[in-house]
């Protein structure tokens, strides 16, 4: 992560938000829509690249954020009836609280220990969903209907369930976590959190507060994950415990294993693949996870820094 | 050819050769321009595509296969027959991983993808919840084969159809009287700690409540457990029922458990088929299940009194007698909720044709005419028997079978009129805007 060129690093992202943008007219149907649920999930990706990436915690639990945003913003529609930015936003809190309180018994830990504890955490959530199932739906789940995801301001409404208003909802959310995510690696805060990952003690040693960094790159990164979560039960309707279960700790960390870990744009191509690979080999055999395991395979073997880590290590140093 | 006014005015038009030759080219374009053709082949004779939304990989991958199969000789004998309103059926099958996020995609995708007519087939209520809102956006109509009682909980949408087959309060409830008749007063519940077991542990006290009979214990066992000795002294001494719907796996250790735990003196056993569907009853360690009870959608085994229909599907679908593939016994099918795919494509061809559906733009019309249908009569269209449909909350309500182990087979011993399974409406979808 070089400094030398912020022309062509801005110049790139606003290059790939302002193609996304265009992309709204010119995707067929059901692509768009498939687009809409890669930029709200890619933002889910850049949350745990944050944490992954970036400071090099390897967490498999963020299930957990994801859910609280999902379940923050949909139970808050669904019980209390509250209109989509009031519930947008209890989703995030949701996620960043619990963050914070994850974060300050977590990270008394670190490397597998981590990775446990976090994943114990995280099984811990998603048996509460189930044992609450009175009021969050359990392993069935529950859906918000269609006539609580309108978003009225003054006289004029937004309905989610349109696809158009859909696919911009989750460029607008894709695009502040993009930029904010740049801003955040490009930092003072951004570059210290690097320092702890590659060598924690030194860190230290120059005079700074490792946990205390540590600590706000979890919330951060729990936060970001829940605006993931929250649009997603706003966005497309459905909330339930699959969402955080394990496999959904998993996940982001494969769509940034494939994309390039600490890299801000990484998320994106690893979700983007992942999902259409799985997309368009389903349609030609049931073991097309087998088709995306090998695809991981040859990745790791071959571009073990993933996509953009690869072409930032070989031709394009500057890649934030 | 307009005149100062600037109104036309054909009868000072002079029209050269040119001009209408051009005309005559243009015109051939339009009607050979390939929109145009496949517009008037829509019409007439393309096939009617069904979006097929299967299991076939995941946890529901066992169901899903013998979906796809039932639903493939559902489509032939539909199609031998002369089609929907003359038009031939084709399933279109996309893998939902039996994921509700991949369910949601794959309805996006036969919406706008595919661009069938409707969507049709989902099994796990999970996935139908998680799909229901993609196909209220997509305003497609979506008949699901699940048995939850989802849809006629009326909180999914108007899109969302179960015609095929009976929900599962119904089944519980039209239970009730056989059991406090037969088996006993006194029932304790063994269920599994997530929704599919709720839904038993909330059906069943009422339901018994009413015959004069009682639950006397509720044991719920989490879905990670894998021994299940421990919970067994929880089952209080007076019990005369043991009414239990374990699922999965895990369900064989469960049987061979309880057996070891009671031996020769147990209480009667009641339990759904859900357990055991695809899964051979003479397996090694549920000899303990013999002279037990359960419900059954369909019977799986062939019986005595089967209608010349019932012989039919069977013999359409590839079951033997032992409702195991015919040519290999060891597959043994899921027959308990397979026919609801035979019979909801029966309903949609009906509603179609009461519709006089012609393509997606009819879409609207073809809920209605799902909504307007009252009964369905027992016959090859409908072999399990019976239906009567609430087109207010968008489900049938039917017959259920109870049927003893018996000799290393389910012998059907009572058949629950429709009546049973009635219960009060929660709401009214035709209320919902189309």
């Amino acid at each position: 992560m070089r400094n030398d060129s912020p022309a062509k690093i801005y110049a790139l992202h606003i290059g790939v938000l302002a193609l996304l943008f265009a992309l709204n007219f010119v995707l067929p149907d059901y692509h768009q829509g498939l687009f809409a649920r890669i930029m709200a999930l890619a933002v889910f990706a850049m949350g745990y690249n944050l944490l992954f990436g970036y400071v090099g915690l390897l967490s498999l639990g963020h299930a957990m954020f994801y859910s609280a945003g999902l379940y923050g913003a949909g139970l808050a529609v669904y019980h209390l009836g509250w209109g989509v930015p009031e519930a947008f936003v209890a989703g995030i809190a949701c996620g960043a609280v619990l963050a914070l309180v994850i974060g300050l018994l977590a990270l008394r830990t670190s490397g597998v220990a981590f990775m446990i504890v976090t994943m114990m955490f995280a099984q811990v959530f998603y048996l509460l969903i189930l044992y609450f199932a009175a009021w969050t739906g359990g392993d069935q789940g529950l859906v918000v209907q269609q006539a609580s995801r309108m978003i009225t301001i003054g006289g004029a409404s937004l309905d989610l369930t349109n696809s158009t208003v859909r696919y911009m909802s989750a460029l607008a959310l894709f695009s502040v976590v993009l930029l904010a995510t740049l801003a955040i690696v490009r930092s003072r805060f951004g570059r210290v959190l690097v320092a702890i990952r590659e060598n924690e003690e030194r860190t230290k040693m120059l005079g700074y507060h490792t946990v205390a960094n540590k600590l706000a790159a979890v919330v951060a990164s729990g936060a970001i994950c829940a605006a993931s979560g929250a649009a997603y039960a706003l966005l497309f309707g459905y909330i339930g415990s699959s969402f955080a279960s394990v496999q959904y700790s998993i996940l982001p960390l494969l769509w940034v294993l494939l994309g390039g870990a600490a890299t801000t744009l990484g998320p994106l191509i690893g979700t983007l693949f992942m999902y259409y690979v799985t997309d368009i080999t389903s349609g030609f055999t049931s073991a097309y996870l087998l088709i995306v395991g090998v695809a991981l395979i040859l990745l790791v073997l071959f571009a073990p820094k993933g996509v953009l880590g690869s072409i930032r290590q070989r031709w394009l140093g500057w890649l934030p | 050819m307009a005149d100062k006014n600037g109104f036309f005015d054909l009868s000072k038009t002079t029209l050269s050769r040119r001009t209408a030759l051009k005309g005559m080219a243009a015109g051939a374009g339009l009607a050979l321009a390939p929109g145009f053709v496949r517009y008037s082949q829509a019409q007439s004779s393309a096939p009617i595509k069904i979006g097929f939304q299967s299991h076939r990989t995941g946890i529901g991958a066992a169901y899903g296969r013998w979906y796809e199969k039932t639903s493939a000789a559902a489509v032939k004998a539909i199609n031998d027959a002369g089609g929907i309103g003359g038009r031939k059926v084709e399933l279109v099958i996309e893998d939902d991983g039996t994921d509700p996020a991949r369910g949601a995609e794959v309805v996006g995708k036969f919406a706008k993808q595919h661009k069938t007519d409707i969507v049709f087939g989902t099994l796990f209520s999970h996935v139908v919840i998680g799909s229901a809102p993609a196909a209220g956006e997509n305003k497609i109509p979506y008949f699901v084969v699940s048995e939850g009682h989802h849809v006629a909980s009326t909180k999914l949408n108007r899109y969302v159809f179960q015609p095929g087959i009976t929900d599962v309060k119904s089944q519980i409830k039209s239970m009730a009287p056989w059991i406090a008749a037969n088996a006993g007063k006194k029932v304790t519940q063994i269920f599994p700690d997530f929704a599919f077991g709720y839904d038993h542990r909330d059906y069943l006290p009422p339901a018994l409540k009413a015959q004069g009979a009682d639950v006397i214990a509720q044991i719920a066992i989490p879905p990670t457990e894998s021994s299940f000795t421990k919970y067994f002294p929880q089952i209080p001494a007076e019990t005369e029922v043991i009414y239990h719907v374990m699922v999965g796996p895990a369900v064989l250790t469960f049987v061979k458990e309880l057996g070891e735990f009671y031996g020769s003196q147990r209480p009667q056993l009641f339990g759904f088929m859900d357990s055991l569907e695809a899964v051979d009853i003479n397996s090694p360690g549920l000899e303990f299940l013999d002279g037990s009870h359960f419900w059954e959608g369909s019977p799986r085994y062939a019986q005595p009194d089967d209608s010349a229909a019932q012989q039919a599907y069977r013999a359409a679908v590839g079951i033997d007698d032992n409702g195991a593939a015919v040519g290999d016994p060891k597959d043994v099918s899921t027959a308990s909720h397979m026919f609801g795919c035979w019979e909801t494509l029966y309903v949609v061809k009906k509603a179609m044709e009461d519709a006089g559906y012609k393509g997606p733009e009819d879409r609207a019309k073809l809920v209605e005419a799902t909504e307007a249908l009252k009964e369905f009569a027992e016959g090859p269209e409908h072999p399990q028997g019976p239906k009567t449909f609430n087109g207010k909350i968008h489900q049938c309500f039917g017959i259920q079978n109870i049927s003893k182990v018996e000799g290393g087979k389910l012998k059907v011993v009572h058949k629950t009129k429709i009546e049973d399974g009635l219960y009060e409406p929660e709401g009214d979808y035709t209320t919902q805007a189309l």
